[in-house]
């Protein structure tokens, strides 16, 4: 419940951003603009309410930056599930030589670690949003198509699959509408739940400076301005807590939002795994 | 005479274990069926009947293979078509009902989704009018209020609606020859006797030829105009309903027969044919059935030859004279009168 109330507060920011935060120019409206010369940060103020970042206004940036946030979920999170969903059904199906080769190369992918993985690709394809979006979809389609091929090995033995055979339905039919359709739950919850890791994800790729370009609003980047200021200054730790606390409290609520979500999902469709 | 709609030649199917060795689930089965005839496969569990009904359908599972044989369905060969003509055939004429309409039909799905998709699959019929013909198949099959229970889910009707509605949909497209394995097995018995009282009703309607494998006798001696009896993968004898269960000659159909319950005879224990049906991995050579058999002698170990005693029945079985001699006394014992 309070998943689903989280995600339709950021919902909201992301459909409201242009009103909530007016660009200031008619360029780029993703562009954070700049709104000071000196660089080091600024304190919240009435005129910037989350402190002034790299220049950058971090209210701008992290409202902003929930649109970045959804667009980098859904995108890698629908196109990953659904390439997950073809090899695994491909693999559980078919079986045998098809399931060997499908399922090996599944696993080369799986043994590559994540972030390195993604960081390299997002350096030799360049710099960008799009870029990034590419890579975590290369490394994380895997684990889609490990479950649903567990499922579709499991569906595939039931009679009624053997039934629509009989039927005359051919492969592809049968994978579509009689297999998919009862293994797909488990999918869609891992999905959602991946929708929030995957922020992160991109978070740490922006962190570390190979996600989004320079300005973009993305809750990342902002924590990236907060990279040389972290450990605070003249005996004060704490000093430019601001910058890190308003990304990351964007982040930590979605993701939370997203597993919550997920776990609502997994009640409804799998009632026997409810505690 | 007219030709025989379906001609099982010499089929044989293997599966293949872990290791690698070779089981063969049904070796060299024959048989043939004409139009509109009703045949019974008859053999206890894993003796391959079911194995040989899918393979008709060529519906192996992956770790088996059909081996050899001819599978001759209104003069071609279903084994030698391309696996696109023979999904045409899947269905369309030849049709299929399993023995649990709970697991057989899609939970997803409504029944009257199933049987739309398998009308649509055979016939260029708008969704619209290939509903009608659901509605129509539904009420053939004796479920009330066919329009209100197309649109219901599996799980929302009982055990003997599902089969019925498992019955509208092999049968939707007309076929030639229905597959029934072990049709009423997971229903009970009131239900059971109309299930096949529809099944015979529609077959007379829709002419169709029916393979009905079961391994209750029961049925068998209700329904079928010929049995064939199978052990281990090889059938043992073949007759018509009246030589199997008045003279069988194979000591496994007398063994079976003989281990009927009867209400009209007094029995302080059933007779039951020794030891089990052995695995596939260490049949005996020769005679499959050498181990469990009364007359077992040296010659067993070699096979059995096919001896015919009528035009209809025939045997596999070196000692077929001995065991006719014996068997009048045995099926009195029984309670089946030789008369």
């Amino acid at each position: 419940m309070l998943g689903f109330v989280l995600l339709l507060f950021f919902l909201a920011i992301a459909l409201g951003a242009p009103y909530i935060a007016p660009p200031k120019s008619a360029r780029d409206p993703y562009m954070m603009p700049i709104v000071t010369w000196s660089a080091n940060p600024l304190p919240p103020s009435p005129e910037h309410p989350f402190g002034v970042a790299g220049k950058r206004d971090i209210f701008y940036g992290v409202i902003w930056g929930t649109r970045t946030a959804f667009r980098i979920g859904i995108v890698v999170t629908v196109a990953s599930t659904l390439i997950g969903l073809a090899v695994g059904s491909v693999a559980g199906y078919f079986g045998k030589l098809v399931d060997e080769i499908l399922m090996r190369i599944t696993d080369i992918f799986m043994a590559i670690p994540f972030l390195v993985a993604a960081m390299v690709l997002t350096t030799i394809l360049g710099a960008g949003l799009d870029k990034v979006i590419i890579a975590l979809i290369v490394f994380s389609w895997m684990y889609s198509a490990r479950l649903v091929r567990g499922n579709i090995l499991q569906v595939k033995e039931e009679q009624f699959v053997m039934a629509a055979k009989a039927l005359g339905v051919n492969d592809f039919m049968i994978i579509l509408r009689h297999v998919l359709p009862n293994s797909i739950f488990p999918v869609l919850i891992q999905a959602s739940m991946r929708m929030g890791s995957l922020v992160i994800t991109a978070a740490a790729l922006s962190f570390l400076g190979i996600g989004a370009p320079q300005g973009y609003a993305d809750w990342g980047a902002l924590l990236n301005y907060a990279r040389n200021w972290m450990l605070g200054g003249q005996g004060e730790a704490l000093r430019y807590w601001y910058m890190t606390v308003f990304p990351g409290l964007a982040m930590v609520l979605f993701v939370l939002a997203w597993n919550l979500v997920g776990d609502a999902l997994r009640d409804i469709f799998d009632p026997r795994l409810r505690m | 005479m007219t030709p025989n709609l379906l001609e099982v030649k010499n089929l044989k199917v293997y599966f293949y274990d872990d290791e690698g060795r070779e089981l063969k689930a049904v070796d060299g089965v024959s048989f043939s069926l004409k139009r509109g005839e009703t045949i019974a496969l008859v053999g206890e569990s894993g003796c391959g009947k079911s194995v040989t009904s899918m393979a008709l359908l060529r519906l192996v599972d992956s770790r088996g293979k059909i081996a050899g044989g001819e599978v001759v369905f209104n003069g071609q060969n279903l084994l030698l078509l391309p696996e696109s003509k023979m999904r045409e055939i899947r269905g369309k004429d030849i049709a299929m009902i399993f023995q649990e309409p709970s697991s057989a039909l899609n939970p997803v799905y409504t029944i009257g989704d199933q049987i739309v998709e398998a009308i649509m699959l055979h016939q260029k019929l708008h969704l619209r009018r290939a509903r009608e013909v659901a509605i129509e198949m539904l009420r053939l099959v004796g479920i009330p209020a066919p329009e209100k229970r197309l649109d219901e889910y599996p799980h929302e009707l009982s055990g003997g609606m599902k089969q019925r509605a498992m019955i509208a949909m092999a049968l939707s497209c007309r076929p030639q020859l229905l597959i029934a394995d072990e049709p009423t097995t997971s229903l009970d018995v009131t239900i059971q006797a109309q299930i096949l009282e529809l099944i015979r009703e529609l077959q007379e309607k829709l002419d169709m030829a029916l393979i009905l494998i079961t391994h209750d006798l029961g049925i068998v001696a209700d329904m079928a105009e010929r049995v064939i009896v199978m052990y281990a993968g090889k059938v043992v004898e073949e007759g018509n309903r009246f030589e199997i269960f008045k003279n069988p000659l194979h000591p496994y159909t007398m063994g079976l027969l003989n281990s009927i319950p009867r209400v009209d005879v007094e029995k302080k224990r059933l007779d039951t044919i020794p030891g089990v049906v052995p695995e596939p991995s260490s049949f005996p050579v020769g005679c499959r059935f050498r181990g469990r058999c009364g007359f077992e002698t040296q010659e067993c170990t070699q096979d059995p030859p096919r001896q015919s005693v009528s035009s209809t029945h025939s045997v596999f079985c070196h000692h077929w004279e001995k065991v006719k001699s014996i068997n009048p006394e045995v099926l009195k014992n029984a309670g089946i009168s030789n008369s």
